[in-house]
């Protein structure tokens, strides 16, 4: 497989071409994944909620995702008369290429196919994701819009707040393992005292996982997007595949965010007897459906409260905890 | 940053908004995120009823009070028929009262149930609707097997109720009691300790008794600042007076002390269901009736404890079939209007948890 390692070869055809089927098999990975967390999220959801969720498109309701993207596919394009027309079009674009470029560098498997080995890995994907927050906070000035201007601005402060503990709270992981590249993070798990990170990170992963949530607008941090008072948020004008765009970039992210917290603090693929990319896929499943199962509970926090949390609670712990660290690793 | 050019933000929520619940609109003015003015405009839903009762035998007017609050039709029916009872001075038979108070608290309990859930899902939480609704569904089974409708019932007469009980339908009743008291504690535990729930309505929307009732309110809302007024016990009607329950109240009248009024009224609604179905006695469910109902002239008013409040019909009539004038006194409506005081210098993130507890039902706010 090392043809696939592309990143260390010449930039000849072979190469190319590896270049070209990777990203082609994330890429439907990728949305595929998407595809059917929908579907999974609403069949978990159903069935907390003594529904049975989607069950009337193809067996089991399987097609329902596909229907739905198609019934989006097929809406008019609405672009309001009064908006910044420009920005309105690039909006929904800058808040999803990111969504998919930090996919790059999120190791699957310990052979990483596909993907970049990239040396500065966290900080690639801490810059990239934060890009996504300009997305936001265009689509809701540009639509000309009060509830999308109020929505916008609302998501662009919870995104920028919890931005700050997120990066923080990884940088106890980079502390102990002396590196910011996925796979050696997860290498750096097996060594002794052969522990996963969630164990001496225990506090950095409770961080990381309340700003992960915050970060990927799920409840009860989903204001940006279900505000009643509101109405929705930020993408109230936007219909058909702008609007597909928005929930697209999400659901990446939320596959994104789940891998690397399984890559940080769950040892990444480790794990004994299953071959690596199934562990990979099962604990990175049970990440995503801890999201779904705290929507069907939680109520919405207030968006006061939660940027006092962000600025308040999380980010002097998340400090405490790099503290923490560095003296531990300081006396090791 | 002194130099910034701030200006207030003119909002218009509504009609058509996913949390005014129904078709009420408010003009709010924000400055920030503080709410300096709110402005309710009414009648989406005005659809003349006062007006259109003068027009119709009383008989008649009762599915119009059906479409007042809908949530809470039976209470309406109660409200009308006990109102042309009390001026007429018929006493309605005992087999009829008890089966107007278990269908009226059953109502009760949906109505406030679909309040929980609505509440709740305006907080953002999704899943205690469903199991509001749930439970929901079957009192309105029920209803749909005593009446043959969901919504709108039309079920009191003057002078009794319209269709006496099906066969078992009692049981299913009092197994619907059973039922309901094994469900309440499980919703509880889903919101009752949680943290975010307690931050959003702990505090929220607090209103003085003297407030409450220089604003003319009634019903969980006066209630809930500990002011003891219920019309069934202060001023029974039917035969509210055979039964032991008690008026929950609240302390300090912000949005939690509503809601927990309206949780803890469901079960003092189930008590009530259940003495009822003890007292119970086969019998007929019609009284002697003149066949043309003719109120003697004069005014008369008499208010029922509605979902929301006090509900009161108050008659003019010249002693005709119809009405000369038929005025509702209706909770919803009356409750409403502290609703900009309330929003005045308030968070406008607070704005839907004021608004849900304020528990309006359009249809009865407009008429």
């Amino acid at each position: 497989m090392e043809f696939f390692n592309w990143t260390n070869n010449q930039l000849d055809l072979p190469t190319v071409l590896a270049m070209v089927i990777g990203a082609v098999i994330v890429l439907a990975f990728t949305l595929g994944f998407v595809t059917y967390a929908i579907y999974f999220e609403r069949k978990i959801i159903g069935w907390m909620q003594w529904r049975i969720g989607p069950n009337r498109v193809g067996p089991l309701g399987l097609f329902q995702t596909i229907a739905d993207v198609l019934k989006l596919l097929l809406k008019e394009d609405v672009v309001p008369a009064k908006a910044d027309k420009v920005l309105f079009v690039i909006a929904p674009i800058i808040a999803f290429v990111p969504s998919f470029m930090v996919l790059a560098v999120i190791p699957f498997t310990s052979q990483h196919y596909f993907t970049a080995m990239s040396n500065v890995g966290i900080l690639y994907y801490i810059a990239l994701s934060a890009t996504t927050i300009l997305g936001v906070l265009l689509g809701g000035w540009a639509s000309n819009n009060k509830y999308a201007l109020i929505g916008g601005m609302r998501s662009a402060a919870q995104m920028i707040a919890y931005e700050v503990p997120l990066a923080m709270s990884m940088l106890g992981v980079i502390l102990l393992a002396g590196s910011m590249n996925f796979v050696e993070i997860v290498e750096a798990q097996q060594n002794f005292p052969y522990v996963w990170y969630i164990v001496p990170q225990f506090l950095g992963f409770c961080i990381f996982l309340i700003s992960a949530t915050a970060e990927l607008n799920r409840t009860p941090f989903d204001l940006p997007e279900a505000e009643s008072e509101l109405v929705a948020g930020y993408f109230v004008e936007y219909t058909g595949f702008r609007f597909a765009f928005y929930m697209l970039a999400e659901y990446v992210y939320v596959l994104a965010m789940s891998a690397i917290a399984v890559i940080l603090f769950f040892g990444g693929w480790s794990g004994p007897f299953l071959p690596d990319w199934l562990w990979f896929a099962l604990k990175v499943s049970a990440f995503v459906f801890f999201f779904f199962w705290v929507r069907a509970s939680m109520p919405r926090i207030r968006t006061d409260q939660l940027l006092s949390f962000a600025w308040k609670v999380l980010i002097p712990l998340s400090l405490l905890n790099l503290v923490l660290t560095a003296v531990v690793k300081a006396l090791t | 940053m002194a130099g910034l050019r701030t200006e207030e933000l003119t909002m218009n929520i509504g009609p058509q908004h996913p949390s005014t619940h129904g078709v009420l609109r408010l003009v709010v003015k924000v400055d920030g995120e503080i709410i300096t003015d709110c402005d309710p405009v009414l009648g989406y839903l005005h659809r003349g009823t006062e007006k259109l009762a003068e027009d119709l035998q009383y008989t008649q007017i009762i599915p119009y009070t059906d479409r007042l609050d809908y949530v809470g039709a039976m209470a309406n029916n109660h409200a009308l028929v006990n109102a042309v009872e009390k001026a007429m001075d018929i006493q309605p038979t005992d087999r009829a009262e008890y089966l107007r108070v278990i269908n009226v608290e059953l109502n009760r309990v949906a109505s406030h149930l679909l309040f929980l859930g609505t509440y709740l899902l305006d907080l953002g939480a999704m899943s205690p609707f469903l199991y509001a609704f749930h439970a929901r569904e079957k009192i309105l089974d029920l209803f749909v097997k005593i009446c043959g409708a969901r919504l709108t019932y039309n079920y009191m007469r003057i002078g009794g109720v319209k269709w006496d009980a099906p066969e078992g339908w009692l049981e299913s009743v009092r197994e619907f009691v059973q039922y309901m008291r094994d469900q309440m504690p499980m919703y509880d535990e889903l919101v009752h300790g949680n943290e975010i729930f307690h931050n959003r309505v702990i505090g929220v929307g607090k209103m003085t008794q003297e407030e409450a009732i220089a604003y003319g309110m009634s019903g969980i809302n006066l209630r809930s600042t500990g002011f003891n007024w219920d019309v069934r016990k202060n001023k029974p009607y039917s035969v509210y007076d055979r039964f032991d329950f008690d008026v929950p109240l609240g302390k300090t009248g912000d949005c939690y002390d509503r809601y927990w009024c309206h949780v803890r009224e469901i079960w003092e609604s189930l008590k009530i269901v259940e003495q009822a179905l003890d007292q119970i006695e086969p019998g007929p469910i019609m009284a002697k009736v003149p066949k043309i109902i003719r109120v003697p002239a004069g005014e008369y008013y008499s208010g029922v404890e509605a979902m929301r409040g006090e509900l009161g019909v108050y008659i003019v009539s010249e002693g005709k079939d119809k009405p000369y004038r038929l005025k509702l006194h209706r909770p919803s409506f009356i409750n409403l209007q502290i609703l900009p005081k309330l929003l005045k210098g308030n968070l406008m993130a607070n704005m839907v948890a004021i608004l849900g507890a304020t528990d309006i039902v359009v249809g009865e706010v407009d008429a």
